[in-house]
């Protein structure tokens, strides 16, 4: 057995941020603390790449594998790029005097102690220490769509808490019942906590107890997913609170919460005896495409529009791993990776739009082309790529998806690739009205930083153009693993 | 293990059973709060009770925190938020008492039905305490959803708590690092629904969330 503490750049993922969340929390100005907050996110992501080429590790408390080391690239990258963006749209809202440097110093420390939880998740081997992770990374956004204060913030806020809460109740008994499922193989104490033993030797688990378990923590960990029926919190957030926090959302949180599900599945799929999870899985992702496809349509308001995008393309992921195999889990990673780099874009040129034209009306935002040509060129690749549109690594997976469901599942793959059209179509419908016919509103200039943006979509062009071989080595490796 | 273990750790388990059924009918807000606290209390007892027959002293750490926190700090803080905001009064329900309890009835058969098949090998004691355990969590998601108030809510939701302790508490061996992560996180929660409390006191003059509903994003969607 290891200890944690042999693990340096494991140890410093989690303390930077936290360390930051400290010194965020006392540091009165907020100049500073929008300096502090770029300045830790950045390290976070240097050191997370130290563990690419570092040795996989495991303890009883933290694990580094093949499966959540990417997600941790992934995370923090995003979580880096957003500080970035967040400086920029930040300025704008205190000019406006939408938030006060109080708020901003709540808002910095929170940032930084929802990254800090977010890898606590990642690398937690303890499922106890996962909840944990997921918990706080919650809660904490919980506090920032809340922190403009106006009826609809607080009420979002409120709903999102009392279904957040719910959901972790219902995955904390889950977690208890796994852990009594698994006490009799594995005795007491830590280890019968520990994943990787857990997976080991779930062979031997009772298969009854474990299902019911996993019925306990679907529900629980899909909520935070977004799926469909338990997704009545996500536009609501999405669209109230800060636009760098609906990225980190929709990029980074949704995806901690699936993949701590997907940690319970490949428990499960150890074991033969157990409840069949893909075809749950299958069904509820499904439900979730279709349902957010059409609710596409009726959108009036810009953020409540991706956010259920978000739900659509948690519902494809869901989809693909509820199908299972090699082809089909690569290509639900594939996709959780471009949809977290698309989808935050899009939010970093939404929160510039929405500032410059001063509402989120999509009413109130048209001939984007003409008034601001670089946000709209933005936010159009951004469009086209998360709508499934080549060249962009989106199109890739999806493509992957649907070719590797229809030998197998050919009447479910029917249904995804309708549920793929009718988004198609709301999103472009959308684009289109946002970028032309007469400009509406104010055209002012806007200080924006478009590098994050820009930066996002090239890699997602350039993976859907050409992915490196040791990426898909990787990402095969993982498939195999989940099962 | 001696059948007076047994039959106290049913009494205590049971006991918080029944609590959360006053809980569900209680429709004055004091006295909502003090039914809460007693459950806390009688948790306590219960995680105490555990401690002993399963000689593992830290989770008389449970029992305390159970204690201080929820059956005292809590409710007393909470008491003072109601006076403060002037709201001693009727609780509006959705249903009514009957069909409430009935409700209330069919889940505690649910949680026994769903339990009991599958925890035979877990010991008789633990997969009872699950049941009751299921059966408290239940209780408490049904209170969330029977109430209108505020205040209420975050009570549904601790009572929903002392359910999620009451299973971590009986199953043998179940580490430390959870329990307290628990406790800790139930810290954090009232945290955060206590500074909601203020802010929906602060803007819209009342703690019942169907105020709420008036400014949901859907509607304004609809302009």
């Amino acid at each position: 057995m290891t200890l944690p503490f042999d693990v340096a750049p494991l140890h410093a993922i989690l303390l930077i941020p936290a360390l930051a969340a400290v010194l965020l929390a006392v540091l009165p100005s907020y100049r500073i603390g929008v300096a502090i907050n770029v300045l830790a996110a950045g390290p976070t992501f240097a050191v997370s790449l130290l563990l690419l080429v570092g040795e996989r590790e495991r303890g009883d408390i933290f694990i580094i594998d093949d499966f959540n080391i990417y997600l941790i690239v992934l995370t923090t990258f995003i979580g880096f790029t957003t500080a970035i963006f967040s400086a920029s749209y930040i300025g704008h809202e205190l000019e406006t005097g939408r938030l006060t440097p109080t708020f901003l110093r709540f808002y910095h420390a929170l940032y930084q102690a929802m990254l800090c939880a977010m890898n606590v998740a990642l690398t937690a081997n303890n499922i106890g220490l996962l909840w944990v992770g997921v918990e706080v990374a919650t809660l904490s956004t919980v506090m920032m769509v809340g922190i403009y204060r106006t009826p609809e913030a607080v009420e979002a806020a409120w709903k999102y808490f009392i279904l957040g809460s719910v959901g972790i109740a219902l995955a904390f008994f889950g977690t208890i019942l796994i852990y009594l499922a698994a006490q009799g193989a594995l005795g007491e104490g830590a280890p019968a906590l520990a994943w990787d033993v857990m997976r080991q030797n779930a062979s031997k688990f009772d298969p009854n107890q474990l299902s019911l378990a996993f019925v306990f923590l679907l529900v629980g960990y899909g909520t935070k997913v977004g799926l469909a029926p338990f997704h009545a919190w996500l536009p609501d957030a999405h669209s109230e609170g800060p636009t760098p926090i609906s990225a980190v959302l929709s990029g980074l949180l949704l995806n901690v919460a699936l993949y701590a599900l997907l940690r319970f599945k490949m428990i499960m799929a150890a074991n033969p005896k157990t409840l069949d999870v893909g075809l749950i899985m299958m069904a509820l992702g499904l439900i979730s495409l279709v349902f957010a496809a059409f609710m596409l349509y009726r959108r009036r308001d810009i953020k409540r529009l991706f956010a259920y995008s978000s739900i659509e393309h948690m519902g494809i992921m869901t989809f693909a791993f509820g199908i299972g195999g090699p082809l089909a889990n690569f290509a639900g990673l594939l996709h959780m990776t471009m949809h977290s780099l698309t989808k935050s874009a899009i939010f970093f040129a939404v929160g510039h739009v929405a500032q410059v034209k001063d509402t989120q009306r999509l009413a109130d935002i048209k001939g984007l082309s003409v008034t601001h040509p670089t946000l709209a060129v933005g936010l159009a690749l951004g469009v086209v790529a998360i709508a499934g549109l080549p060249p962009f690594g989106v199109f890739t997976s999806e493509f992957m998806l649907v070719s590797s469901s229809f030998p197998r599942q050919p009447w479910l793959a029917v249904i995804l690739v309708f549920g793929l059209i009718v988004a198609f179509g709301a999103l472009v419908w959308r684009l289109q009205e946002m970028l032309f016919g007469e400009p509406v509103g104010p055209a002012g200039r806007v200080k924006a930083s478009y590098i994050p943006m820009f930066v996002h979509l090239a890699i997602v062009l350039a993976a859907g153009i050409w992915l490196p071989e040791p990426v898909v080595r990787w990402f095969q490796a993982v498939a195999a693993q989940l099962g | 293990m001696g059948k007076m273990a047994f039959d106290l750790a049913h009494l205590l388990a049971g006991g918080m059973l029944v609590l959360s059924f006053v809980l569900l009918y209680q429709d004055r807000i004091t006295a909502t709060l003090n039914v809460f606290a007693l459950q806390a209390i009688v948790l306590s007892l219960s995680v105490a009770w555990q401690a002993l027959i399963q000689d593992a002293p830290h989770l008389l750490v449970t029992a305390v925190i159970a204690l201080v926190v929820k059956g005292i700090v809590i409710p007393t803080a909470l008491h003072r938020i109601v006076r403060r905001l002037g709201i001693h009064r009727e609780i509006e329900e959705v249903l009514g008492a009957g069909p409430t309890m009935l409700a209330g009835l069919g889940l505690v058969a649910l949680s026994i039905l769903l339990v009991f098949p599958v925890g035979e090998n877990v010991g008789v004691l633990a997969r009872e305490d699950l049941a009751f355990a299921l059966a408290v969590i239940l209780l408490g998601l049904l209170m969330m959803i029977t109430r209108r108030n505020a205040v209420t809510q975050i009570v549904g939701f601790m009572s929903l708590e002392n359910g999620l302790i009451l299973a971590a508490s009986g199953a043998k061996g179940m580490p430390l690092v959870v329990e307290f992560s628990v406790a800790f996180s139930i810290l954090i929660a009232f945290f955060v629904f206590g500074v909601f409390v203020f802010r929906i006191r602060e803007r819209f003059d009342t703690v019942d969330i169907g105020a709420l509903d008036r400014f949901r994003g859907e509607r304004r969607d609809r302009q």
